[in-house]
């Protein structure tokens, strides 16, 4: 760990001052991602801002029947808040698959979207990493690669500069970007709002930027737009709980009678953001729900997957997960559990005889 | 009706058939650990814990390449840091005698050996990633920490050896440990392979397993000048005291009495904190060179690298049978690797070699060296991944014959060892598959594979044989009984988790005839008497019959002081006819001619009287062949699309002696039984395949089971003591839960999808290649 200083912001606007004023500052909320990464030397800010003392910590209604999320308001908050488990249910089932209970209670949401990949890489300063230090290389592309990308990677070899095929590790992101949130920021500049899409980007030409976020950009809240429809999130992991997902799937249908008037898709560890299967939505969009409708909008949706010499299976398994997130949340096969819990999300379900009603 | 039928009808842990020997009455009691209390509430002290003066913290710096050298190491910069007293290098650290050939009776070098053969700090040379170079010492962990980030380090970088199968230097070690011998096999069995009208040939493999306890490693050395005389006290996680202190003394140059060693509580082991690595000894150095007592933890992520492994192994089984599956021959190869600097040698045939009558029996365990960190033992060395390929491969046997897996295993019921050809002290493994088949309900499995649904799982059952060593060593104890009616036991073995502190004062209590609450047990202590390292699963058979002769000695000792007093009732009564109860001795029959120990002890004038034992095995083991052996069942079910599998029911039935205690029992084979489900579903480690580095170094990305993996577990004892093991007949318990659970799960998923499986961890990924490619 190097050193640095520790500070409270007061207010937004305190926060954003501060972050602007200082070199190499960062933000710290839940810190349950951010000490581990100081732990690890891979982030090395001379300042610390602690924003969780500025509020931000509240769900709020918006006109028109969208829900506005406090930037602070903790995970555990969140995947427990009647209007986010009933209306907006992919996300309250994605937060309850990811991390820990623990975990959640300390989380916050921006945290929560901001939190670094997991590639084993990044963590291990002794590893060649781009997106730790830019231009040491990406040791990934012909290491262990079992997590990494198959979309939107950018891949020159181990050597480029630019490689670097690592994935965004949140759940809850997934949802969101099938719940197309948009992100309120404050900077100097003010305050803005950006589309979810937008929020996180493709390696491309530069590795270490996981967002488009400038230093000073404050997230203060995520906006939920209106949705009367069914969302639902679906994680396979190689542990029942407490671990990243191999494969996510976040899926948000509106219908209109008994066709889809509009059904958003996206898949969570795929990427090195939420990918949004835009070829199989259009695909649904006016359609009536059917397993084999699923089945087509799913191999749309993964048509031109770029595997690794140990990822391989994450085309199959997405495609699997496609055709089934979308058939449960149509209703044309029961949820795995109560919706808007773990045990609709969690693939496999947990260990032990369950009660087969 | 037979002992073991009469002994099945109490088949429930703690309800074990009754103890024919009246002299125990806390022994086979379902106590709750005496420790319980003290370890939730945070009193236990656990190696890095110990209060000590003027302590000093130490960080140490793992090597960024896995083969090579040191070309340079420039420190200016962290000498200059805050708080930093030194850095210790093999430049500047004092030099070590070369490492012990032998510890404790153990080889530790040479193929086959235990140890990591290296001293700390002595030479340039790098065999492994994140192998320890350097130890900052500071006034505090975190300054030390820090500077550890400014030390510049230079090397000349060697491409590592990283493939088992392309390894430049392999051999054939003959002997396990010194013992067991690793190659088998000549001309007849391959003829009766090749003669054989039903030939099985199959390859499996499994991958680097870590032990990770909850404690990391630690220590903490205290130098003194006393007498004129270099002294050490070493405060350390190790599960054997006595013979770290051997391999200290012996790299240092000291006599015996010059070092201390304590561990007083570890958390947790499963084969790791092991004597042989070069932990303690790098901090005893760093400790000399800063003329301070220093304390050093590890981190997490450096235990990948110098806490020992289970190494990554490739079996290939061959089966020679009648078509009605009675094996006529069987042969088990097995690769593994071991680093540049060890003989460890994880011996995958160790369960084949003895499990079934096959006439025509033959192994080789062939090793490769290669540039990563030095494996040990761990928890089911050999058996857990040996006898997971081989329960796989009757399993496969039995379904190309149409045969139930169980009646295969029955053909090839083994009465007499194969490997030894002497008889099984106690093996009663028909009656563990018995109650197994019923308790498990083993009658409603489908015999045809993918034939079981329920909603989009594919269901199956599966079951294994699984067995450990009843090995017993040397050990030595005291028992002191106290004037005011106390008594103490002591010997120099380990609570890493396993009930030492329990078992043995049940043990002790029992034998100098007091309730338990009067007994205290002591242990974790080089100047206490002798104990083996806490490993094999051999400690409650080991130190168990010590502390009873201990205590029985005390007896013998207080009734000859009762009987030579004119004053005692009991004067001039001889030994045999004088019994010890509840804290009196008293004539036979006589209860009221007597008076209680410490009237004795008070009117000789003596405070206390001591009993010594010193055990060992004895002839017995050259008449019998000491093993303990289970039945183990899963039910799982398997995600049809998506390969996520979950195991729904587990149960294990036992024969593993006298229980001691059934509820620490019971928590050894259940934490057993959850090791063996880690290593069947979700634990792998990974090292980077181009240079060699540690990729797995964190608990969140090497997965232990969560609760949500873990099904209700049913046990099962015998509970039948071993008549050939002393008047405990216990055998012990820690290792034994793990094995029989991979296969029993790996059978259970092809059962569910009839896809088999050759490749540990059973994760997604390996089903969803499956089903593609059938
Ligand atoms: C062992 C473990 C397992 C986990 N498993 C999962 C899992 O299965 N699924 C999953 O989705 N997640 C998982 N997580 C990650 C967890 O969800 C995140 O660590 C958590 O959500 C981060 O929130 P935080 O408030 O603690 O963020 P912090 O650590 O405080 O911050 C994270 C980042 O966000 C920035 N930041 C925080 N707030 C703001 C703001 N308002 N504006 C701008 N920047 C901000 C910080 O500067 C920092 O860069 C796991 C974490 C751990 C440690
Ligand atoms: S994939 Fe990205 S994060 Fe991982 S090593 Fe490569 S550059 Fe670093």
């Amino acid at each position: 760990m190097i050193p640095f200083r520790y500070q409270h912001a007061n207010d937004i606007a305190d926060a954003v001052a501060l972050a602007g004023r200082l070199n190499d500052a960062q933000f710290i909320a839940g810190g349950t991602s951010q000490v581990d990464l100081l732990k690890e030397g891979v982030q090395r800010p001379t300042v610390l801002i602690d924003i969780f003392r500025i509020g931000l910590s509240e769900i709020t209604d918006l006109q028109g029947g969208g829900l506005s999320i406090g930037a602070n308001v903790r995970n555990s908050t969140a995947s427990d808040h009647p209007a986010i488990r009933e209306r907006y249910t992919a996300i309250a089932e994605a937060l309850h698959a990811g991390a820990s209970q623990q975990i959640r209670n300390m989380a916050s949401m921006a945290g929560n979207l901001l939190q670094r990949t997991r590639c084993p890489y990044l963590r291990d300063p002794a590893q060649r990493c781009n997106k730790r230090d830019p231009g040491s290389g990406c040791a990934a592309v012909e290491g262990f690669n079992r997590m990494h990308a198959i979309f939107g990677q950018t891949d020159e070899g181990a050597q480029s500069q630019r490689t670097c095929i690592a994935v965004h590790p949140s759940d809850m992101a997934v949802a969101m970007a099938a719940h197309e949130a948009v992100i309120v920021i404050h900077s100097s500049t003010g305050e803005r709002r950006i589309a979810f899409e937008d929020l996180h980007r493709l390696p491309e030409h530069d590795p270490s930027r996981d967002t488009n976020l400038a230093c000073d950009d404050l997230i203060v809240a995520i906006e939920l737009p209106a949705f009367n429809g069914t969302s639902h999130y679906l994680k396979v992991r190689d542990r029942a709980s407490y671990a990243y997902a191999l494969v996510s799937c976040a899926t948000a249908v509106e219908m209109d009678g008994d066709r889809i008037a509009s059904a958003r898709v996206a898949l969570g560890s795929v990427a090195h953001k939420p990918w949004r299967l835009f070829a199989a939505e259009a695909l649904l969009q006016g359609e009536r729900p059917s397993e084999e409708l699923f089945r087509r909008a799913a191999e749309a949706g993964l048509e031109g997957a770029r595997t690794y010499s140990m990822n391989g299976y994450k085309p199959d398994l997405a495609r699997v997960l496609v055709a089934r997130a979308l058939s449960e949340t149509t209703g044309l096969t029961p949820l795995q559990g109560p919706a808007g819990t773990a045990f609709a999300a969690s693939v496999g379900g947990i260990a032990g005889v369950i009660e087969e009603s | 009706m037979s002992f073991t039928e009469s002994a099945l009808k109490l088949f429930h842990l703690g309800e074990g058939p009754p103890d024919r020997s009246k002299r125990f009455a806390a022994i086979g009691r379902d106590l709750p650990r005496v420790d319980g209390r003290a370890k939730v509430t945070g009193t236990a002290t656990y190696a890095a814990e110990w209060p000590v003066e003027n302590l000093v913290h130490g960080a140490v710096i793992d090597s960024e390449i896995a083969r090579g050298t040191v070309r340079s190491i420039d420190d200016s910069v962290a000498l200059a840091a805050p708080g930093v007293l030194a850095v210790v290098t093999h430049e500047n650290a004092p030099r070590l005698a070369s490492y012990p050939k032998k510890g404790a009776g153990f080889p530790l070098t040479g193929e086959g050996g235990l140890g990591e053969v290296r001293q700390p700090l002595q030479d340039p040379t790098i065999y492994y990633g994140a192998q320890s170079i350097a130890v900052i010492v500071a006034e505090t962990s975190e300054q030390a920490r820090f500077a550890a980030n400014l030390v510049k380090v230079e090397y000349d970088v060697q491409p590592p050896e990283l493939d088992m199968d392309a390894a430049s230097w392999t051999t054939r070690p003959t002997e396990f440990s010194g013992g067991e011998a690793l190659q088998r096999g000549d001309e007849s069995v391959e003829k009766a392979l090749e003669g054989a009208p039903v030939r099985l040939e199959r390859e499996y493999e499994n991958p680097i397993y870590h032990h990770n306890p909850i404690e990391i490693l630690a220590s903490i050395a205290c130098w003194e000048q006393r007498g004129g005389k270099d002294r050490l006290l070493l405060y350390d996680t190790t599960r054997s005291v006595d013979m770290l202190r051997d391999v200290v003394c012996h790299s240092f140059g000291l006599p015996l009495d010059c070092v201390h060693i304590v561990s007083k509580f570890i958390g947790g082991a499963f084969g790791s904190k092991a004597w042989t690595y070069h932990n303690p000894l790098l901090v005893a150095l760093a400790a000399k060179v800063a003329g301070r007592p220093l304390r050093l933890e590890w981190r997490r992520q450096q235990v990948w690298s110098i806490g020992g492994h289970r190494p990554a192994q490739r079996h290939r089984l061959r089966i020679g049978a009648e078509p009605d599956g009675h094996m006529r021959a069987l042969h088990h190869w097995t690769r593994q690797h071991s680093s540049m600097i060890s003989g460890y040698t994880e011996y995958g045939s160790r369960m084949t070699k003895m499990m079934y009558a096959v006439p025509e029996l033959g192994f080789t365990n062939e090793l490769a060296h290669l540039n990563l960190p030095s494996p040990s033992v761990m928890r089911g060395p050999g058996f857990l991944t040996g006898g997971w390929a081989l329960e796989t491969a009757l399993d496969e046997l039995a379904s190309e014959l149409s045969i139930d897996p169980i009646e295969l295993r029955l053909r090839n019921y083994a009465e007499i060892d194969p490997d030894t050809g002497l008889p099984f002290s106690n093996k009663h493994l028909r009656d563990c598959y018995d109650r197994g088949k019923e308790r498990f309900g083993w009658d409603a499995r489908h015999a045809k594979p993918s034939t079981q649904r329920i909603g989009r799982d594919l269901v199956g059952y599966g079951m294994a044989s699984a067995m450990h060593p009843a090995a017993q060593q040397e050990a030595s104890a005291t028992v002191t009984l106290h004037a005011d009616g106390t008594a103490t036991a002591r010997s120099a073995t380990h609570e890493l988790g396993n009930g030492s502190y329990t078992v043995f004062r049940q043990i002790a209590a029992d034998g100098v005839a007091l309730p338990i609450e009067r007994v205290t047990f002591d242990l974790g202590d080089t100047t206490f008497p002798k104990a083996p390292p806490t490993h094999g699963s051999i400690t409650t058979a080991t130190v168990g019959p010590a502390v009873l002769d201990a205590a029985t000695d005390a007896i013998a000792k207080l009734k000859d002081l009762a009987s030579k007093d004119r004053a005692s009732p009991l004067h001039g009564a001889k030994a045999e006819r004088i019994e010890a109860r509840a804290g009196r001795l008293h004539l036979f029959g006589d209860p009221a001619t007597g008076e209680d120990y410490g009237t004795i002890l008070r009117r000789a004038g003596v405070q206390e009287v001591t009993g010594k034992a010193d055990v060992k095995p004895g002839l017995e083991r050259m008449r019998y062949a000491f093993y303990s052996f289970g039945a183990v069942f899963a039910e799982v079910r398997v995600d049809s699309d998506t390969g996520v599998v979950r195991v729904a029911r587990l149960c294990g039935v036992y024969d593993c002696g006298r229980l001691i205690n059934p509820r620490t029992a019971r928590s050894q084979l259940m934490g057993g039984m959850i090791f063996g489900l880690g290593a069947a579903l979700t634990e792998e480690t990974i090292f980077d395949p181009v240079n060699g580095l540690p990729v797995t170094r964190n608990l969140a990305d090497y997965h232990v089971p969560a609760c949500a993996d873990t099904p209700d577990i049913t046990i099962e004892v015998l509970n039948i003591p071993d008549p050939h093991i002393g008047e405990l007949g216990a055998h012990g318990v820690g290792e034994m839960g793990t094995n029989g659970v991979p296969p029993a799960i790996g059978n259970a998923i092809f059962n569910a999808t009839g896809h088999r499986l050759r490749s540990l961890p059973y994760t997604p990924d390996k089903l969803i290649k499956a089903y593609r490619h059938g």
